[in-house]
């Protein structure tokens, strides 16, 4: 792999709200430039804490307590923050879950579409307009005009998606976490929406973090996949690998969990508790 | 084949709208075109659909939980479409529903042994609150829930344990039919298949009829016997899962198989489009 653009190295935080339990353990994972690379886990495993960390939104309540987060080889935990400025939510976006709820109810979508071309880039009220409209024709919405005039609710689901990812590309960031962009969406439209963005990814060449439990979306998208359990890294590989060949146990077991179309008598394995518990036992001790 | 348990015919239902003097309606939108299924005994039936198909409305029409506009609806071989709500009360006991989310279809101020004790004893399945505790405690071994959560709170247990304090409270009613609408979506894969996995036992111990909505084909595969498939407010196909699933007839039915992302890499699937091939 050449030079990770993104290298997150022992990485460790805590809650501050009741337990002491860490909620990242020694977490470590490289995101090569523009390849796209899948998180992975159940709920509680720790993947959307690194999607905040890397947006630099983690709440107050979470501290990390050791590790770096180096983009382009910078430790975006000790820059000051006019440096961290032109990073988070610039060179490192977002796109979001919910759709419904990501976008302001109150301002039209060309407001939401604008406000980082203009605050950010400076553009004006014109310029600005006009590129709109080409980011909207790029996630191939027909009447972007239109589109632009509209509140969020006169959209369906799928085209706030669309508008939600033509935001997030809008100031060509060289890095996209998508936090579970299509755990809401019906499967017909997760498919376009997983198609859309691929191609903005090969068109701007940007790098993606794609968080999901879906080990299907992983299989069709993922370069390669970092497997969390409990705040902890369990497994990281090239997807082919661990799909057809796991290696971890849990691997095995998550794989078995989920319904298969295909083969139903295959499917329905609960992981095993005894293997949730040796597996809380053994990281329990890491990251502290 | 099993005896028919539900049976409906050509339900409509429109929401919204006025009504004139004459009774006619105007303004509405509708939302089930003429919908008919059967539901055996014991047998349990996936309905599935993409948002807004109208599958949710379904479930609740069956259950008379909303007017239907026309159509025929038969419970264990009585008409039950027009029969008035107090003598709906009598058969609600023999119907069940598990919800969605069971955050939002629990009472938050409750403790688990209330929400499962008090229908026991509304529908007077129990002789009294001690024979009510007592089969709420023998059934909790069943829906593999420790005795301690009796006590609890529904925020005090985990999601899975929530869900099946859910599905307990339908089951103790020892009802002829259940309806599952979305039982399982937003729970963690594992979770999910504890769910599931006891929803059909349950159905086998018991001999449950159940209409099981959802959105997920691969779910529907995993638990169902028949699948119905909806589009906008219709039955577009109708059979056993297996040969559904097999050699689907209707070409939608086709273009949500091939929505899922298959298990393994298929360096094809996201530019295929079974839709675009066969047209």
């Amino acid at each position: 792999m050449t030079a990770p653009i993104l290298s997150v190295r022992r990485l460790s935080a805590v809650s501050e709200l009741g337990n002491a339990d860490p909620i990242l353990r020694n977490v470590s994972l490289d995101l090569a430039a523009s390849e796209t690379l899948g998180l992975v886990g159940e709920s509680g495993a720790g993947k959307s804490t690194i999607a905040k960390a890397l947006l630099g939104v983690l709440p107050r309540t979470v501290r990390i307590t050791q590790g770096e987060i180096l983009f382009e080889g910078r430790d975006l935990r000790t820059l000051p923050r006019r440096e961290t400025r032109a990073i988070f939510g610039d060179a490192i976006a977002l796109v979001p879950q919910d759709p419904m709820t990501a976008l302001n109810p109150g301002r039209r979508i060309e407001a939401q579409l604008t406000d980082g071309l203009r605050l950010r880039r400076g553009m004006s009220a014109h310029a600005a307009h006009k590129r709109a409209l080409e980011l909207l024709a790029e996630v191939h919405i027909r009447d972007p005009e239109r589109v632009l005039r509209a509140y969020p609710h006169q959209l369906s689901g799928g085209m706030r998606q669309r508008v939600l990812i033509a935001a997030a590309f809008a100031l060509e960031p060289k890095i996209i976490v998508a936090d579970e962009p299509t755990t809401a969406l019906d499967v017909t439209v997760q498919k376009q929406i997983l198609r859309l963005m691929r191609q903005m990814q090969k068109a701007h060449r940007t790098a993606v973090i794609f968080v999901t439990h879906d080990l299907g979306v992983v299989a069709q998208i993922c370069d390669r996949v970092t497997l969390m359990f409990a705040g902890a890294v369990i497994e990281s590989g090239a997807t082919a690998d661990i799909l057809s060949a796991p290696r971890h146990a849990y691997t095995r077991a998550l794989i078995a969990a989920g319904p298969r179309y295909d083969r139903p008598e295959a499917a329905l394995k609960p992981v095993p508790e005894d293997l949730v518990t040796r597996l809380r036992l053994e990281v329990a001790g890491v990251g502290r | 084949m099993a005896q028919d348990l539900f049976v409906a015919s050509g339900l409509e239902v429109a929401y919204g709208g006025k009504r004139r003097l004459n009774g006619e309606r105007v303004g509405s939108v509708k939302v089930l075109h003429g919908v008919s299924l059967r539901i055996g005994r014991g047998e349990t039936v996936g309905i599935v659909g993409e948002s807004g198909s109208g599958k949710t409305t379904l479930g609740r029409a069956l259950m008379r939980l909303i007017d239907i506009d026309s159509g025929r609806i038969a419970f264990d071989g009585r008409d039950i479409s027009e029969l008035p709500e107090s003598e709906m009360r009598p058969l609600r006991r023999r119907m069940q529903m598990i919800f969605q989310d069971p955050m939002t279809s629990l009472n938050p101020r409750h403790t688990v042994r209330r929400i499962l004790v008090e229908p026991l004893l509304f529908h007077r399945v129990a002789r009294d609150h001690a024979d009510a505790v007592r089969r709420v405690r023998d059934f909790f071994d069943r829906v593999a829930l420790p005795l301690a959560c009796l006590d609890r709170t529904p925020h005090e247990l985990s999601g899975g344990q929530r869900q099946r304090v859910g599905i307990a409270r339908a089951a103790l009613l020892e009802p002829d039919f259940v309806l599952a609408d979305e039982i399982v979506s937003g729970l963690d894969v594992s979770t999910q298949a504890q769910a599931l996995n006891l929803l059909k036992t349950l159905t086998r111990d018991l001999g449950l009829a159940v209409a099981f909505i959802s959105h997920d084909l691969s779910v529907i595969r995993a638990v169902c016997d028949r699948v119905y498939v909806m589009n906008a407010g219709q039955v577009v196909e109708e059979g056993a899962c297996e040969d559904v699933f097999a050699a689907p007839k209707s070409r939608y039915t086709r273009l949500l198989i091939d929505a899922i992302p298959p298990p393994e890499i298929d360096p094809g699937w996201l530019d295929r489009d079974v839709a675009a091939e066969t047209d």
